[in-house]
């Protein structure tokens, strides 16, 4: 296998922690590249179901780039989809053991979803983009970033929808007992209306940066 | 992608290599699971037992005590102790004074993707089924796993008629789900709109379980009763 000698799209040697930086904000998962989208519309009803969300896929992202990486020039191109699933699939059933180990009740609030994670778009093309060309380091610093981003966008929903949904935050009243829950932002519709605002905040903010840098 | 796929009609797969790849890679992954299935085993029976109290008490409201009693094959009751391994056991519930307030029982069954567990309490006194909890279930995220929380299908469970006939041996009406609005008899579950099958999937749940489990109950009910202090 000599995928190695190909130069992977975006990579910077001198600048190893952009393949960690990238993800948090100019390549962010959800608010850029707009993958992963079930997970983040259904499981983002509460910031702590985010935060769980977005920790569990994490680690799942990290430990499949790493084994992608480290075999990547083992694992032939015809059978690699098939191995990147199974390494997937193996970290997906050893994070729902470990959630279950830590809290059923996070468990029970998962529900599908944990198991659901195998699928989730951002894990399999990370390996397929990133892992399965790059060194172990970067591959690692790349899924971490990734998670990160993924979990901080997964957190901008949660906060928004618990805020308005239940009047609470991590649980903890925040907007006094006068406060008139807006059941829908709990529902499924309201997931769309959060994401679509936030994606609306972000677009803004690009929109703004490349007029600035038009400017200069 | 356009220069390596190139490169494959040039050089054949070599089958050994793809072999050798998948069985290392499904090898290195089974050994993965197993070390984390044995790994977390022991914490995840704890957490399990610990839910399963919390249930308990949860679906015999008024419960401040519980006896474990194991059902034999026979269908006798015996007083049970210690770790519960596969026996089939249900839970008598006594208020503050020592008085039977209520049977918990677990059962579990088909549902719409996959098996669905539950608890459910049961008051001989009032031959009504008194709680129900979902203890584990895979139904559909926004539509059947409704069954877990929604308040008012659980309001269903508070007070659902489950009287035997008079000779103890069947249930009188056996409990069934209908459609969300159409519950007319106390032994009928209102369903969820939305959530249908998993709604008549508690429904048949609840009811297979009643009509084996509560003609065993009302043969026994003294020997419950006799832990009353």
């Amino acid at each position: 296998m000599s995928t190695s000698n190909i130069a992977p799209a975006g990579s910077n040697p001198v600048m190893d922690t952009d393949a960690f930086i990238k993800g948090l904000w100019r390549e962010n998962p959800v608010f850029v590249q707009v993958l992963g989208m079930c997970p983040v519309l259904a499981v983002s009803n509460t910031a702590i179901n985010a935060l769980a969300m977005g920790v569990a896929a994490t680690f799942v992202l990290v430990m499949s780039s790493t084994l992608v990486s480290l075999f990547r020039n083992f694992i032939p191109k015809q059978v690699r989809i098939a191995s990147f699933i199974l390494i997937i699939a193996t970290f997906v059933t050893i994070v729902d053991f470990l959630i279950q180990a830590i809290s059923l009740d996070v468990h029970k609030a998962l529900g599908a979803f944990i198991a659901l994670i195998v699928v989730n778009c951002i894990i399999l093309g990370r390996a397929e983009a990133f892992a399965s060309k790059n060194s172990l380091g970067k591959s690692i610093l790349d899924a971490l970033g990734m998670g990160v981003g993924f979990t901080f966008a997964l957190l901008c929903l949660g906060i928004v929808r618990e805020v308005l949904g239940a009047g609470t935050l991590f649980d903890i009243p925040v907007l006094g007992d006068g406060f008139q829950a807006w059941s829908i932002m709990l529902l499924p519709g309201g997931g769309f209306f959060t994401l679509g605002a936030w994606l609306l905040v972000f677009s803004i903010m690009r929109e703004r940066k490349k007029n600035k840098a038009v400017a200069k | 992608m356009s220069a390596p796929d190139m490169k494959f009609t040039i050089e054949p797969p070599n089958s050994w290599h793809m072999i050798r790849a998948l069985g290392g890679v499904g090898v290195l992954c089974s050994l993965l699971i197993v070390f984390t299935f044995q790994a977390t085993l022991p914490t995840i029976t704890r957490n399990k037992a610990e839910a399963l109290e919390r249930a308990i008490f949860n679906v015999i409201p008024g419960a401040a005590t519980r006896a474990s009693f194991q059902v034999t094959d026979s269908g006798a009751l015996v007083s049970f102790e210690g770790e519960p391994k596969d026996e089939v056991l249900i839970y008598a519930g006594y208020d503050s004074d020592g008085r039977l307030v209520g049977v918990a029982m677990e059962t579990q069954g088909k549902g719409f993707q996959d098996t669905i567990r539950l608890i459910y309490g049961y008051s001989p006194e009032k031959q009504q089924v008194i709680g129900m909890e979902v203890l584990e279930s895979k139904e559909t995220p926004g539509l059947g796993d409704k069954i877990i929380k929604d308040e008012d299908f659980l309001a269903n469970f508070a007070a659902l008629d489950a009287t035997l006939t008079s000779d103890g041996s069947a249930l009188e009406h056996p409990i069934e789900a209908v459609k969300a609005g159409q519950k007319e008899q106390p032994w009928q579950i209102d369903g969820i709109t939305g959530a249908t099958i998993s709604s008549k999937a508690v429904g048949d749940i609840l009811r297979s379980s009643t009509e084996t489990m509560l003609p065993i109950l009302h043969n026994q009910v003294n020997l419950l009763k006799r832990n009353e202090s």
